[in-house]
């Protein structure tokens, strides 16, 4: 349970950092370092054994949150506690502020950083699905470059995400809705604060007459990847929402979805919680937009 | 082999220069270099909570962090949550007069998150305790008196009262 030998660096620019990372002129095995809450114990366990690790904590470019007004910065190195903390986040993105008391404990999220959940792509993890449902915009730098790119599409299986070797995620851009709006997260786990079995968040605008102009719903441990339930967000735009209409909204979850068994949770199990957890999420979301 | 590398950081107040590999993590730097044996290793891959620090004063997994990376920071452990008389914090005397602890085990890492806790929140509610020692198993499962415990130090904080 001890860590193989490595290098250590710790850049303090994000371009050292990025010319640390490109440097493949050998065969070394390079690695960035952030919160460590993952790669740790993966080093720990040596089913992560990077030659050279580049530790990304003193970069101060890849800290902080910045509101935009019409969307939220987060710098990739910000600590998912501090987040959870800003009072930016629970005004423009309630979603977020109310999916990151799920992800791991004080302890962790004292540690663990947005960007570092979001490059691992776990499927059953509340940061990327916030991500991917809000369809944030995420700035990846490299050695000769700087590119953006969407949520949508950037995780392509488990724990495979689109990011190409050198490159770094910088900075989540996080749209905010205007209007009247309303969202929840929920999810079942074995114990608070572990991975989800099943989580649900959605976020819903309704114009002055109470009918829903925008719905924005995702479910995460329920595929390869976090998933966009279109299917669902369809049926619900256009219409007042009522009790009838959510249940009939949801009827197709099952369907949308490609669980697998796990010790924890079987296939059939999560095809049940499911729906559920998109029904209560979409009902908080509602009754949190009703004043 | 690896060169070891120096840091320089501040264990309990006092600073301390040391060389590490960089492959130590921070709970095995302090409990085998430093002789800080209160904090616990349990698991050693973040799953326990036996061996939370504090970080800045906020607590952390030791086991989560090499000690290369501590290099300027405050590091407070068990050992420093004790008044400088060598007297026990009201949280520490919480837990004596509640009987905290089974095995002891698990203790220093939830005065840690207790403490990290009460830092930040001095009235907090039993859920809200809850909460914050989710992160920390107790293999005797002998939660309900932590929990009272910490409500009982936060009440003797608030109240100023030195029970010692």
């Amino acid at each position: 349970m001890k860590a193989a030998e490595f290098e250590y660096f710790r850049p303090t620019t994000l371009d050292e950092a990025c010319g640390l990372l490109a440097d493949t002129g050998d065969d070394a095995d390079r690695c960035l370092l952030a919160g460590g809450q993952t790669l740790v114990p993966m080093m720990a366990m040596r089913l992560a054994r990077p030659t050279h690790l580049i530790d990304i904590n003193r970069i101060t470019e890849l800290q902080g949150i910045r509101d935009l007004g019409g969307s939220v910065e987060i710098g990739a190195g910000t600590r998912q506690r501090a987040v959870e903390k800003d009072p930016i986040t629970r005004r423009k993105l309630p979603l977020l502020a109310a999916a990151l008391p799920h992800v791991g404990h004080h302890q962790t999220r004292n540690r663990g950083t947005v960007g570092g959940s979001i490059v691992l792509g776990d499927a059953s993890a509340e940061i990327p699905l916030v991500a991917l449902i809000l369809n944030a915009t995420l700035i990846i730098h490299r050695r000769d470059g700087r590119r953006e790119t969407m949520a949508d599409g950037f995780f392509e299986g488990p724990m495979m995400t689109a990011l190409e070797p050198g490159d770094i995620l910088t900075t989540i851009r996080f749209p905010v809705w205007d209007g009247t709006t309303g969202s929840a997260f929920h999810e079942v786990a074995p114990r608070k604060g572990d991975y989800a079995l099943v989580s649900a968040g959605a976020q819903v605008a309704l114009d002055a007459n109470g009918t829903c102009i925008r719905a924005a719903i995702g479910v995460g441990g329920c595929a390869p990847t976090p998933l966009r339930l279109q299917a669902v967000e369809d049926a619900l735009v256009g219409q007042r929402l009522t009790d009838a209409l959510i249940t009939q909204a949801i009827a197709p979850v099952p369907d949308l979805i490609d669980p697998e068994s796990s010790v924890h949770a079987s296939a059939a199990y999560r095809r049940r919680a499911a729906p559920q957890l998109v029904q209560r999420a979409l009902l908080d979301a509602l009754s949190e937009a009703r004043p | 082999m690896i060169a070891t590398i120096d840091i320089e950081f501040t264990v309990n107040g006092k600073p301390v220069r040391i060389s590490v590999p960089p492959r130590m993590t921070l709970v095995d730097c302090l409990r085998d270099m430093l002789g800080l044996t209160g904090s616990h290793i349990g698991c050693e891959h973040g799953v326990c909570g036996a061996c939370s620090v504090m970080l800045d004063r906020v607590p952390i997994r030791s086991c989560l962090m090499f000690a290369v990376q501590a290099d300027g920071a405050a590091v407070t452990t068990v050992e420093g949550l004790e008044g400088p008389d060598g007297k026990l914090s009201p949280l520490q005397e919480a837990f004596w007069d509640c009987h905290a602890m089974q095995c002891g085990y698990c203790t220093p890492g939830m005065l840690v998150a207790a403490q990290g806790l009460l830092d930040e929140n001095p009235t907090p509610t039993s859920a809200e305790i809850r909460e914050a020692i989710s992160s920390n198993l107790c293999r005797c499962t002998g939660y309900q008196q932590i929990v009272e415990a910490i409500q009982l130090a936060a009440q003797r904080m608030n109240e100023g009262v030195d029970h010692a």
